[in-house]
Protein backbone atom coordinates (compact mmCIF):
# COMPACT_ATOMS: atom_id res chain seq x y z
CA UNK A 1 0.00 0.00 0.00
CA UNK A 2 2.90 2.57 0.82
CA UNK A 3 4.84 1.46 -2.18
CA UNK A 4 1.53 2.06 -4.26
CA UNK A 5 1.29 5.36 -3.02
CA UNK A 6 5.01 5.92 -3.13
CA UNK A 7 4.74 5.47 -7.08
CA UNK A 8 1.64 7.02 -7.53
CA UNK A 9 0.05 3.74 -8.13
CA UNK A 10 -2.48 4.81 -5.12
CA UNK A 11 -5.25 6.34 -7.45
CA UNK A 12 -5.57 9.22 -9.12
CA UNK A 13 -6.88 11.10 -6.32
CA UNK A 14 -4.13 9.81 -4.01
CA UNK A 15 -1.54 10.67 -6.82
CA UNK A 16 -2.51 14.27 -6.56
CA UNK A 17 -2.66 14.77 -2.56
CA UNK A 18 1.25 13.34 -2.83
CA UNK A 19 2.08 15.84 -5.38
CA UNK A 20 0.11 18.72 -3.70
CA UNK A 21 2.20 18.15 -0.59
CA UNK A 22 5.28 17.83 -2.21
CA UNK A 23 4.55 21.27 -3.42
CA UNK A 24 3.90 22.45 -0.37
CA UNK A 25 7.09 21.32 1.11
CA UNK A 26 9.12 23.22 -1.73
CA UNK A 27 7.44 26.37 -0.92
CA UNK A 28 7.46 25.65 2.54
CA UNK A 29 11.64 24.47 2.27
CA UNK A 30 12.30 27.88 -0.09
CA UNK A 31 10.22 30.26 2.11
CA UNK A 32 11.70 28.88 5.38
CA UNK A 33 15.33 29.05 4.18
CA UNK A 34 14.71 33.24 3.68
CA UNK A 35 13.20 33.07 6.83
CA UNK A 36 15.79 31.42 8.93
CA UNK A 37 18.24 33.31 7.10
CA UNK A 38 16.14 36.63 8.38
CA UNK A 39 15.91 35.08 11.61
CA UNK A 40 11.89 35.19 11.67
CA UNK A 41 11.34 31.30 12.29
CA UNK A 42 9.72 31.80 15.28
CA UNK A 43 7.22 34.65 13.91
CA UNK A 44 6.43 31.81 11.22
CA UNK A 45 4.90 29.78 14.97
CA UNK A 46 3.37 32.62 15.89
CA UNK A 47 1.13 32.98 12.72
CA UNK A 48 0.27 29.25 12.30
CA UNK A 49 -1.03 29.09 15.62
CA UNK A 50 -2.68 32.38 15.25
CA UNK A 51 -4.41 30.88 12.28
CA UNK A 52 -6.95 28.64 14.61
CA UNK A 53 -8.78 31.23 16.14
CA UNK A 54 -10.03 32.53 11.98
CA UNK A 55 -10.86 29.00 11.32
CA UNK A 56 -13.29 28.17 13.75
CA UNK A 57 -14.60 31.91 13.07
CA UNK A 58 -14.80 31.30 9.73
CA UNK A 59 -16.39 27.54 9.94
CA UNK A 60 -19.08 29.47 12.34
CA UNK A 61 -20.07 32.32 9.29
CA UNK A 62 -19.71 29.73 6.94
CA UNK A 63 -22.55 27.48 8.51
CA UNK A 64 -24.74 30.79 9.71
CA UNK A 65 -24.65 32.01 5.53
CA UNK A 66 -26.33 27.98 5.05
CA UNK A 67 -22.80 26.93 3.31
CA UNK A 68 -20.89 24.14 3.94
CA UNK A 69 -18.28 24.90 7.20
CA UNK A 70 -15.64 22.69 6.26
CA UNK A 71 -14.87 24.89 2.71
CA UNK A 72 -11.37 25.17 2.23
CA UNK A 73 -10.99 28.32 0.83
CA UNK A 74 -13.36 30.24 2.94
CA UNK A 75 -11.43 28.50 6.39
CA UNK A 76 -8.41 29.61 4.90
CA UNK A 77 -9.44 33.51 4.51
CA UNK A 78 -10.72 33.34 7.83
CA UNK A 79 -7.27 31.86 8.77
CA UNK A 80 -5.33 34.53 7.10
CA UNK A 81 -6.92 37.32 9.09
CA UNK A 82 -6.41 35.97 12.55
CA UNK A 83 -3.14 35.13 11.78
CA UNK A 84 -2.00 38.83 10.32
CA UNK A 85 -3.48 40.01 13.40
CA UNK A 86 -1.27 37.83 15.19
CA UNK A 87 1.39 39.45 12.84
CA UNK A 88 0.44 42.67 13.63
CA UNK A 89 0.14 42.14 17.62
CA UNK A 90 3.66 40.36 17.40
CA UNK A 91 5.33 43.45 16.31
CA UNK A 92 2.75 46.13 17.82
CA UNK A 93 4.08 44.56 21.53
CA UNK A 94 7.94 44.17 20.16
CA UNK A 95 7.71 48.42 21.04
CA UNK A 96 6.99 47.45 24.93
CA UNK A 97 9.10 43.80 25.42
CA UNK A 98 11.03 42.01 23.87
CA UNK A 99 10.20 40.53 20.29
CA UNK A 100 10.63 36.20 21.48
CA UNK A 101 8.33 37.44 24.38
CA UNK A 102 6.18 39.07 22.36
CA UNK A 103 5.82 36.71 19.81
CA UNK A 104 5.43 33.50 22.84
CA UNK A 105 2.15 35.79 24.36
CA UNK A 106 0.68 35.99 21.41
CA UNK A 107 1.03 32.41 19.91
CA UNK A 108 -0.06 31.29 23.47
CA UNK A 109 -3.17 33.73 23.64
CA UNK A 110 -4.39 33.52 20.07
CA UNK A 111 -4.11 29.38 19.67
CA UNK A 112 -5.96 29.07 23.18
CA UNK A 113 -8.81 31.57 21.51
CA UNK A 114 -9.05 28.40 18.53
CA UNK A 115 -9.21 26.22 20.79
CA UNK A 116 -12.01 27.80 22.79
CA UNK A 117 -14.04 28.61 19.56
CA UNK A 118 -13.53 24.92 17.66
CA UNK A 119 -14.27 23.77 21.55
CA UNK A 120 -17.82 25.66 21.29
CA UNK A 121 -18.38 24.58 17.58
CA UNK A 122 -18.22 21.10 18.96
CA UNK A 123 -20.64 21.89 21.22
CA UNK A 124 -23.13 23.10 19.14
CA UNK A 125 -23.73 19.87 17.14
CA UNK A 126 -24.43 21.90 13.61
CA UNK A 127 -22.78 21.94 10.55
CA UNK A 128 -20.65 18.95 10.27
CA UNK A 129 -17.85 19.95 12.33
CA UNK A 130 -16.27 16.34 12.62
CA UNK A 131 -12.93 17.00 10.82
CA UNK A 132 -12.39 20.36 11.59
CA UNK A 133 -9.67 19.46 14.37
CA UNK A 134 -7.58 17.73 11.05
CA UNK A 135 -5.99 21.37 10.43
CA UNK A 136 -4.20 21.11 13.98
CA UNK A 137 -1.66 18.36 12.92
CA UNK A 138 -2.92 17.58 9.45
CA UNK A 139 -4.84 14.70 7.50
CA UNK A 140 -4.90 13.79 3.79
CA UNK A 141 -7.37 11.45 4.14
CA UNK A 142 -10.57 12.36 2.74
CA UNK A 143 -8.61 15.31 1.42
CA UNK A 144 -10.73 16.74 -1.74
CA UNK A 145 -9.39 16.86 -5.30
CA UNK A 146 -10.14 20.32 -4.98
CA UNK A 147 -7.69 21.07 -2.09
CA UNK A 148 -4.87 19.19 -3.31
CA UNK A 149 -5.38 21.27 -6.73
CA UNK A 150 -5.46 24.81 -4.02
CA UNK A 151 -2.55 22.99 -2.10
CA UNK A 152 -0.25 22.65 -5.41
CA UNK A 153 -0.37 25.46 -7.06
CA UNK A 154 -0.56 27.50 -3.92
CA UNK A 155 2.87 26.12 -3.36
CA UNK A 156 4.09 27.02 -6.94
CA UNK A 157 3.34 30.06 -6.60
CA UNK A 158 4.96 30.87 -3.77
CA UNK A 159 7.94 29.04 -4.99
CA UNK A 160 7.75 31.67 -8.31
CA UNK A 161 7.38 34.51 -6.00
CA UNK A 162 10.46 33.37 -4.05
CA UNK A 163 12.25 33.14 -7.00
CA UNK A 164 11.35 36.60 -8.64
CA UNK A 165 12.30 38.29 -5.19
CA UNK A 166 15.79 35.71 -4.26
CA UNK A 167 17.88 38.08 -4.65
CA UNK A 168 16.30 41.79 -2.90
CA UNK A 169 15.35 39.10 0.11
CA UNK A 170 19.22 37.66 0.24
CA UNK A 171 20.55 41.02 0.71
CA UNK A 172 18.03 42.20 3.14
CA UNK A 173 18.83 39.27 5.43
CA UNK A 174 22.59 39.74 4.72
CA UNK A 175 22.56 43.23 5.37
CA UNK A 176 19.37 45.50 5.19
CA UNK A 177 21.36 48.88 6.38
CA UNK A 178 23.25 48.21 2.90
CA UNK A 179 20.12 46.88 0.98
CA UNK A 180 18.21 50.20 2.04
CA UNK A 181 21.23 52.20 0.66
CA UNK A 182 20.59 49.92 -2.57
CA UNK A 183 17.23 50.92 -3.35
CA UNK A 184 15.53 48.15 -1.45
CA UNK A 185 12.66 48.75 1.00
CA UNK A 186 13.74 46.14 3.92
CA UNK A 187 10.70 46.60 5.41
CA UNK A 188 8.29 46.07 2.98
CA UNK A 189 10.91 42.83 1.65
CA UNK A 190 9.73 41.64 5.13
CA UNK A 191 6.41 41.97 4.93
CA UNK A 192 6.31 40.40 1.22
CA UNK A 193 8.24 37.22 3.11
CA UNK A 194 5.76 37.37 6.10
CA UNK A 195 2.70 37.02 3.25
CA UNK A 196 4.65 34.30 1.37
CA UNK A 197 4.98 32.52 5.00
CA UNK A 198 1.56 32.98 5.28
CA UNK A 199 0.20 31.73 2.33
CA UNK A 200 2.88 28.62 2.92
CA UNK A 201 1.03 28.23 6.51
CA UNK A 202 -2.37 28.64 5.09
CA UNK A 203 -1.87 25.81 2.33
CA UNK A 204 -0.15 23.60 4.86
CA UNK A 205 -3.30 23.34 7.02
CA UNK A 206 -4.78 20.25 5.40
CA UNK A 207 -1.29 18.99 5.33
CA UNK A 208 1.28 19.10 8.03
CA UNK A 209 -1.26 21.15 9.95
CA UNK A 210 -0.71 24.46 11.99
CA UNK A 211 1.56 22.54 14.95
CA UNK A 212 4.07 21.44 13.13
CA UNK A 213 4.05 23.65 9.85
CA UNK A 214 6.36 25.44 11.58
CA UNK A 215 9.29 22.20 11.67
CA UNK A 216 8.56 22.23 7.21
CA UNK A 217 9.63 25.92 7.21
CA UNK A 218 12.71 25.50 9.53
CA UNK A 219 14.18 21.97 9.51
CA UNK A 220 14.84 21.95 5.32
CA UNK A 221 16.10 24.87 5.05
CA UNK A 222 18.90 24.23 7.96
CA UNK A 223 19.58 20.87 6.80
CA UNK A 224 20.00 22.60 2.84
CA UNK A 225 21.88 25.47 4.65
CA UNK A 226 25.10 23.01 5.54
CA UNK A 227 25.39 21.90 2.15
CA UNK A 228 25.59 24.71 0.36
CA UNK A 229 27.82 28.63 0.56
CA UNK A 230 24.57 30.91 -1.51
CA UNK A 231 21.25 31.84 -0.69
CA UNK A 232 20.16 30.38 -3.77
CA UNK A 233 21.76 27.24 -3.35
CA UNK A 234 20.35 26.76 0.19
CA UNK A 235 16.95 27.64 -1.29
CA UNK A 236 16.70 25.48 -3.61
CA UNK A 237 18.09 22.72 -1.72
CA UNK A 238 15.64 23.18 1.00
CA UNK A 239 12.41 23.03 -1.81
CA UNK A 240 14.10 19.55 -2.76
CA UNK A 241 14.34 18.39 0.83
CA UNK A 242 10.72 20.18 1.78
CA UNK A 243 9.44 18.35 -1.56
CA UNK A 244 10.71 14.93 -1.21
CA UNK A 245 9.41 14.82 2.57
CA UNK A 246 6.37 15.87 1.54
CA UNK A 247 5.39 13.69 -1.39
CA UNK A 248 7.06 10.67 0.63
CA UNK A 249 5.11 11.60 3.77
CA UNK A 250 1.95 12.13 2.23
CA UNK A 251 2.29 9.24 0.18
CA UNK A 252 3.15 6.98 3.87
CA UNK A 253 0.24 8.48 5.85
CA UNK A 254 -1.93 7.99 2.84
CA UNK A 255 -1.21 3.95 2.99
CA UNK A 256 -1.40 3.72 6.75
CA UNK A 257 -4.52 4.02 7.83
CA UNK A 258 -5.21 6.62 10.89
CA UNK A 259 -1.29 8.09 10.64
CA UNK A 260 -1.51 12.26 10.33
CA UNK A 261 0.07 13.12 7.92
CA UNK A 262 2.12 16.20 9.16
CA UNK A 263 4.43 14.23 11.73
CA UNK A 264 5.20 11.60 9.56
CA UNK A 265 6.66 14.92 7.41
CA UNK A 266 8.33 16.78 10.08
CA UNK A 267 10.06 13.06 11.37
CA UNK A 268 11.21 12.58 8.25
CA UNK A 269 12.49 15.97 7.78
CA UNK A 270 14.10 15.75 10.78
CA UNK A 271 15.66 12.30 9.80
CA UNK A 272 17.34 14.51 6.92
CA UNK A 273 18.95 16.89 9.32
CA UNK A 274 19.96 14.06 11.86
CA UNK A 275 21.86 12.64 9.04
CA UNK A 276 23.18 16.24 7.82
CA UNK A 277 24.07 16.87 11.40
CA UNK A 278 26.22 13.47 11.45
CA UNK A 279 28.16 14.17 8.12
CA UNK A 280 28.58 18.38 8.22
CA UNK A 281 28.09 19.32 11.44
CA UNK A 282 31.89 20.37 11.68
CA UNK A 283 31.55 22.61 8.75
CA UNK A 284 30.59 25.86 9.22
CA UNK A 285 28.99 27.93 5.70
CA UNK B 1 26.80 79.72 20.23
CA UNK B 2 28.00 75.90 19.91
CA UNK B 3 25.57 75.78 16.98
CA UNK B 4 27.04 79.40 15.50
CA UNK B 5 30.52 78.19 15.34
CA UNK B 6 29.90 74.93 14.29
CA UNK B 7 27.76 76.81 11.00
CA UNK B 8 31.11 78.72 10.84
CA UNK B 9 32.64 75.71 10.78
CA UNK B 10 31.03 74.18 7.76
CA UNK B 11 31.10 77.33 5.79
CA UNK B 12 34.91 78.06 5.76
CA UNK B 13 36.17 75.30 3.41
CA UNK B 14 36.98 76.35 0.39
CA UNK B 15 36.28 73.11 -1.54
CA UNK B 16 32.41 72.32 -2.27
CA UNK B 17 31.28 70.12 0.42
CA UNK B 18 30.55 66.37 -0.86
CA UNK B 19 29.03 66.15 2.59
CA UNK B 20 27.42 68.87 4.08
CA UNK B 21 26.00 68.06 7.87
CA UNK B 22 24.37 70.81 10.06
CA UNK B 23 22.58 70.90 13.31
CA UNK B 24 22.64 67.19 13.60
CA UNK B 25 20.65 65.91 16.52
CA UNK B 26 20.36 62.36 17.99
CA UNK B 27 18.23 61.26 21.21
CA UNK B 28 18.19 57.95 22.50
CA UNK B 29 15.64 57.93 25.07
CA UNK B 30 16.92 60.23 27.81
CA UNK B 31 20.80 60.17 26.11
CA UNK B 32 22.02 62.90 23.58
CA UNK B 33 23.71 61.07 21.17
CA UNK B 34 24.91 63.70 18.96
CA UNK B 35 24.56 67.24 20.09
CA UNK B 36 23.84 70.08 17.09
CA UNK B 37 26.94 67.95 14.88
CA UNK B 38 27.57 70.27 12.20
CA UNK B 39 30.77 69.55 9.46
CA UNK B 40 31.74 69.83 5.92
CA UNK B 41 33.20 67.21 4.31
CA UNK B 42 35.03 68.66 1.32
CA UNK B 43 35.05 66.62 -2.28
CA UNK B 44 38.10 64.48 -2.92
CA UNK B 45 39.67 64.94 0.43
CA UNK B 46 39.94 61.91 3.06
CA UNK B 47 38.44 62.61 6.53
CA UNK B 48 38.60 60.86 9.08
CA UNK B 49 36.29 60.74 12.37
CA UNK B 50 38.00 60.89 15.48
CA UNK B 51 36.56 60.87 19.09
CA UNK B 52 36.41 59.14 22.10
CA UNK B 53 34.53 56.19 22.41
CA UNK B 54 30.56 56.77 22.84
CA UNK B 55 31.45 60.01 21.05
CA UNK B 56 28.34 59.11 18.37
CA UNK B 57 31.03 58.55 15.49
CA UNK B 58 29.21 55.39 14.35
CA UNK B 59 25.75 56.94 14.93
CA UNK B 60 26.90 60.04 12.89
CA UNK B 61 27.30 57.92 9.97
CA UNK B 62 24.72 56.25 10.25
CA UNK B 63 22.30 59.50 11.20
CA UNK B 64 24.14 61.02 7.55
CA UNK B 65 22.83 57.80 5.63
CA UNK B 66 19.15 58.09 7.13
CA UNK B 67 20.14 55.20 8.81
CA UNK B 68 18.91 56.27 12.40
CA UNK B 69 15.88 58.84 12.45
CA UNK B 70 17.74 62.62 13.87
CA UNK B 71 16.96 65.78 13.13
CA UNK B 72 19.63 68.14 11.38
CA UNK B 73 20.07 69.34 7.63
CA UNK B 74 22.31 66.44 5.55
CA UNK B 75 22.74 66.92 1.74
CA UNK B 76 25.13 65.26 -0.82
CA UNK B 77 26.39 67.10 -3.69
CA UNK B 78 23.73 69.66 -2.73
CA UNK B 79 21.02 67.55 -2.30
CA UNK B 80 19.19 65.49 -0.12
CA UNK B 81 21.32 61.99 0.86
CA UNK B 82 18.36 60.11 -0.45
CA UNK B 83 18.30 61.45 -4.01
CA UNK B 84 22.15 61.11 -3.97
CA UNK B 85 22.09 57.44 -2.57
CA UNK B 86 23.34 56.03 -5.87
CA UNK B 87 26.60 57.75 -5.54
CA UNK B 88 27.12 56.72 -1.34
CA UNK B 89 28.82 53.65 -0.31
CA UNK B 90 29.03 52.51 2.96
CA UNK B 91 31.49 50.25 4.25
CA UNK B 92 29.75 49.06 7.78
CA UNK B 93 31.84 47.62 10.93
CA UNK B 94 33.07 44.01 10.89
CA UNK B 95 31.34 43.19 14.07
CA UNK B 96 27.69 44.57 12.51
CA UNK B 97 28.21 41.52 9.91
CA UNK B 98 26.83 37.82 10.34
CA UNK B 99 29.72 35.99 8.69
CA UNK B 100 28.31 32.40 9.10
CA UNK B 101 25.66 34.27 6.12
CA UNK B 102 25.92 31.33 3.22
CA UNK B 103 27.30 34.07 0.95
CA UNK B 104 30.65 33.67 -1.16
CA UNK B 105 32.70 36.78 -1.64
CA UNK B 106 31.65 37.44 -5.67
CA UNK B 107 28.11 37.23 -3.93
CA UNK B 108 28.74 40.14 -1.45
CA UNK B 109 30.45 42.27 -4.31
CA UNK B 110 27.73 41.86 -7.07
CA UNK B 111 24.77 43.21 -4.17
CA UNK B 112 26.69 46.22 -4.57
CA UNK B 113 26.10 46.09 -8.33
CA UNK B 114 21.85 45.56 -7.17
CA UNK B 115 21.03 49.07 -8.90
CA UNK B 116 22.11 48.12 -12.29
CA UNK B 117 20.74 44.55 -12.09
CA UNK B 118 17.55 45.92 -10.69
CA UNK B 119 14.69 43.43 -8.83
CA UNK B 120 14.35 40.66 -11.98
CA UNK B 121 17.36 41.57 -14.37
CA UNK B 122 19.80 38.96 -15.07
CA UNK B 123 23.90 39.32 -13.89
CA UNK B 124 25.31 39.69 -17.11
CA UNK B 125 28.76 39.33 -18.24
CA UNK B 126 29.26 42.96 -17.81
CA UNK B 127 27.98 43.06 -14.05
CA UNK B 128 30.16 40.25 -13.54
CA UNK B 129 33.20 41.88 -15.14
CA UNK B 130 32.70 44.87 -12.88
CA UNK B 131 32.72 42.63 -9.81
CA UNK B 132 35.65 40.93 -10.85
CA UNK B 133 37.46 44.01 -11.36
CA UNK B 134 35.93 45.56 -7.60
CA UNK B 135 37.57 42.79 -6.43
CA UNK B 136 41.10 42.58 -8.09
CA UNK B 137 41.45 46.53 -7.30
CA UNK B 138 41.20 45.19 -3.28
CA UNK B 139 43.66 42.04 -4.36
CA UNK B 140 40.54 39.52 -3.81
CA UNK B 141 39.98 38.22 -7.07
CA UNK B 142 41.32 34.87 -5.79
CA UNK B 143 38.91 34.40 -3.57
CA UNK B 144 35.52 35.29 -5.48
CA UNK B 145 34.23 31.51 -4.93
CA UNK B 146 35.17 31.47 -1.16
CA UNK B 147 32.32 31.60 1.61
CA UNK B 148 32.71 34.67 3.38
CA UNK B 149 32.75 33.02 6.82
CA UNK B 150 36.60 31.41 5.40
CA UNK B 151 38.47 34.52 5.19
CA UNK B 152 40.52 36.29 7.78
CA UNK B 153 39.19 39.70 9.42
CA UNK B 154 41.15 41.56 6.76
CA UNK B 155 39.80 39.43 3.94
CA UNK B 156 36.64 40.28 4.69
CA UNK B 157 37.16 44.20 5.02
CA UNK B 158 38.50 44.38 1.94
CA UNK B 159 35.56 42.88 0.19
CA UNK B 160 33.32 44.76 1.63
CA UNK B 161 35.40 47.69 0.34
CA UNK B 162 35.08 45.72 -3.62
CA UNK B 163 31.49 45.99 -2.62
CA UNK B 164 31.55 49.54 -2.52
CA UNK B 165 33.52 49.91 -5.21
CA UNK B 166 31.09 48.00 -7.61
CA UNK B 167 28.82 50.55 -6.29
CA UNK B 168 30.27 53.08 -9.03
CA UNK B 169 30.14 55.70 -5.72
CA UNK B 170 31.93 58.67 -5.34
CA UNK B 171 31.34 58.92 -1.36
CA UNK B 172 32.44 56.67 0.49
CA UNK B 173 31.96 56.20 4.36
CA UNK B 174 33.16 53.57 6.44
CA UNK B 175 33.16 52.43 9.88
CA UNK B 176 36.19 51.80 11.42
CA UNK B 177 37.66 49.95 8.76
CA UNK B 178 40.92 49.23 10.19
CA UNK B 179 39.77 47.65 13.33
CA UNK B 180 40.52 43.91 13.17
CA UNK B 181 42.47 44.21 10.14
CA UNK B 182 46.47 42.83 10.00
CA UNK B 183 48.70 45.39 8.98
CA UNK B 184 48.98 44.12 5.28
CA UNK B 185 45.95 44.79 5.35
CA UNK B 186 45.45 47.77 6.48
CA UNK B 187 48.34 49.07 4.47
CA UNK B 188 46.05 47.59 0.96
CA UNK B 189 43.16 49.51 2.13
CA UNK B 190 44.61 52.96 2.55
CA UNK B 191 46.10 52.57 -1.20
CA UNK B 192 42.81 51.77 -2.47
CA UNK B 193 41.19 55.04 -0.32
CA UNK B 194 44.19 57.07 -1.26
CA UNK B 195 43.48 55.74 -4.89
CA UNK B 196 40.28 56.43 -5.15
CA UNK B 197 40.54 59.49 -3.45
CA UNK B 198 43.09 60.40 -6.21
CA UNK B 199 40.34 60.17 -8.52
CA UNK B 200 38.33 62.28 -7.08
CA UNK B 201 36.19 60.56 -4.83
CA UNK B 202 35.45 61.66 -1.09
CA UNK B 203 37.16 59.37 1.70
CA UNK B 204 34.92 59.62 5.26
CA UNK B 205 36.54 57.15 7.57
CA UNK B 206 35.26 56.72 11.78
CA UNK B 207 39.15 55.74 13.05
CA UNK B 208 40.49 54.72 16.21
CA UNK B 209 44.47 54.63 15.57
CA UNK B 210 45.76 58.38 16.86
CA UNK B 211 48.99 57.49 15.64
CA UNK B 212 48.47 56.94 11.85
CA UNK B 213 45.79 59.89 11.49
CA UNK B 214 48.29 62.29 9.83
CA UNK B 215 49.67 59.50 7.12
CA UNK B 216 46.64 58.57 6.27
CA UNK B 217 44.08 61.62 6.36
CA UNK B 218 44.09 64.71 4.71
CA UNK B 219 41.30 66.42 7.27
CA UNK B 220 39.89 65.18 10.57
CA UNK B 221 36.56 65.83 12.41
CA UNK B 222 36.97 65.89 16.23
CA UNK B 223 33.27 64.45 17.37
CA UNK B 224 32.59 64.37 20.85
CA UNK B 225 28.05 64.35 20.20
CA UNK B 226 29.06 67.58 18.91
CA UNK B 227 31.54 69.06 16.66
CA UNK B 228 34.88 69.71 18.22
CA UNK B 229 37.16 70.45 15.40
CA UNK B 230 37.21 70.24 11.93
CA UNK B 231 39.88 70.93 9.27
CA UNK B 232 43.29 70.18 7.52
CA UNK B 233 45.55 67.42 9.80
CA UNK B 234 47.70 70.45 10.05
CA UNK B 235 46.12 72.57 11.59
CA UNK B 236 43.37 71.16 13.28
CA UNK B 237 44.84 68.05 14.72
CA UNK B 238 46.39 69.70 17.49
CA UNK B 239 46.99 68.62 21.26
CA UNK B 240 44.68 71.25 22.72
CA UNK B 241 41.83 70.02 19.91
CA UNK B 242 42.56 66.37 21.22
CA UNK B 243 42.32 67.46 24.85
CA UNK B 244 39.21 69.39 24.41
CA UNK B 245 37.92 65.94 22.66
CA UNK B 246 39.44 63.40 24.91
CA UNK B 247 39.85 65.13 28.11
CA UNK B 248 43.37 66.36 29.29
CA UNK B 249 45.26 62.65 29.45
CA UNK B 250 45.25 62.54 25.73
CA UNK B 251 47.15 66.32 25.47
CA UNK B 252 50.30 64.85 25.39
CA UNK B 253 49.78 61.94 22.45
CA UNK B 254 52.38 61.52 20.12
CA UNK B 255 51.19 63.08 17.02
CA UNK B 256 52.70 62.46 14.39
CA UNK B 257 54.61 58.34 15.55
CA UNK B 258 54.63 56.71 11.97
CA UNK B 259 52.18 53.93 10.69
CA UNK B 260 53.14 50.39 11.68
Amino acid sequence: MIWQALLLQGGYNAALVSLGAALLGASAGAAGAFLTLRRRALMSDAMAHATLPGIGLAFLAMVALGGDGRFLPGLMLGAALTAAAGLWAVQRLSRQIHEDAATGAVLASFYGAGIVILTLIQGLGTGRPAGLETVLLGSTAGMLRADALVIGFGGLAVCAALWALRRPLAMVAFDPLHAGMMGIHPRRMDAALMALVLAVVLVGLNVTGLILIVALLVTPAVTARMWSTTVTGTACLAALIGAACGYTGAAISAGVPNLPTGPVIVLLAAALFAVTLLLRGRRHG
Amino acid sequence: MAKDMAGKWAQQSGAACALRVQGLTLRYQDVLALDNASACFPTGAMTAIIGPNGAGKSTFLKSVLGLEQGEGTVSAFGSPVAAAMARIAYVPQRAAVDWSFPVRVIDVVLMGCYRQTGLLGRITAQTSARAMAALERVGMQAFARRQIGALSGGQQQRVFLARALAQGADLFLLDEPFAGVDAATEAAIIDVLKSLRDTGATIIAVHHDLSTVATYFDRVLLLNRRTIAEGPVATTFTPAALAQAYGPALGGVPLLRSAP
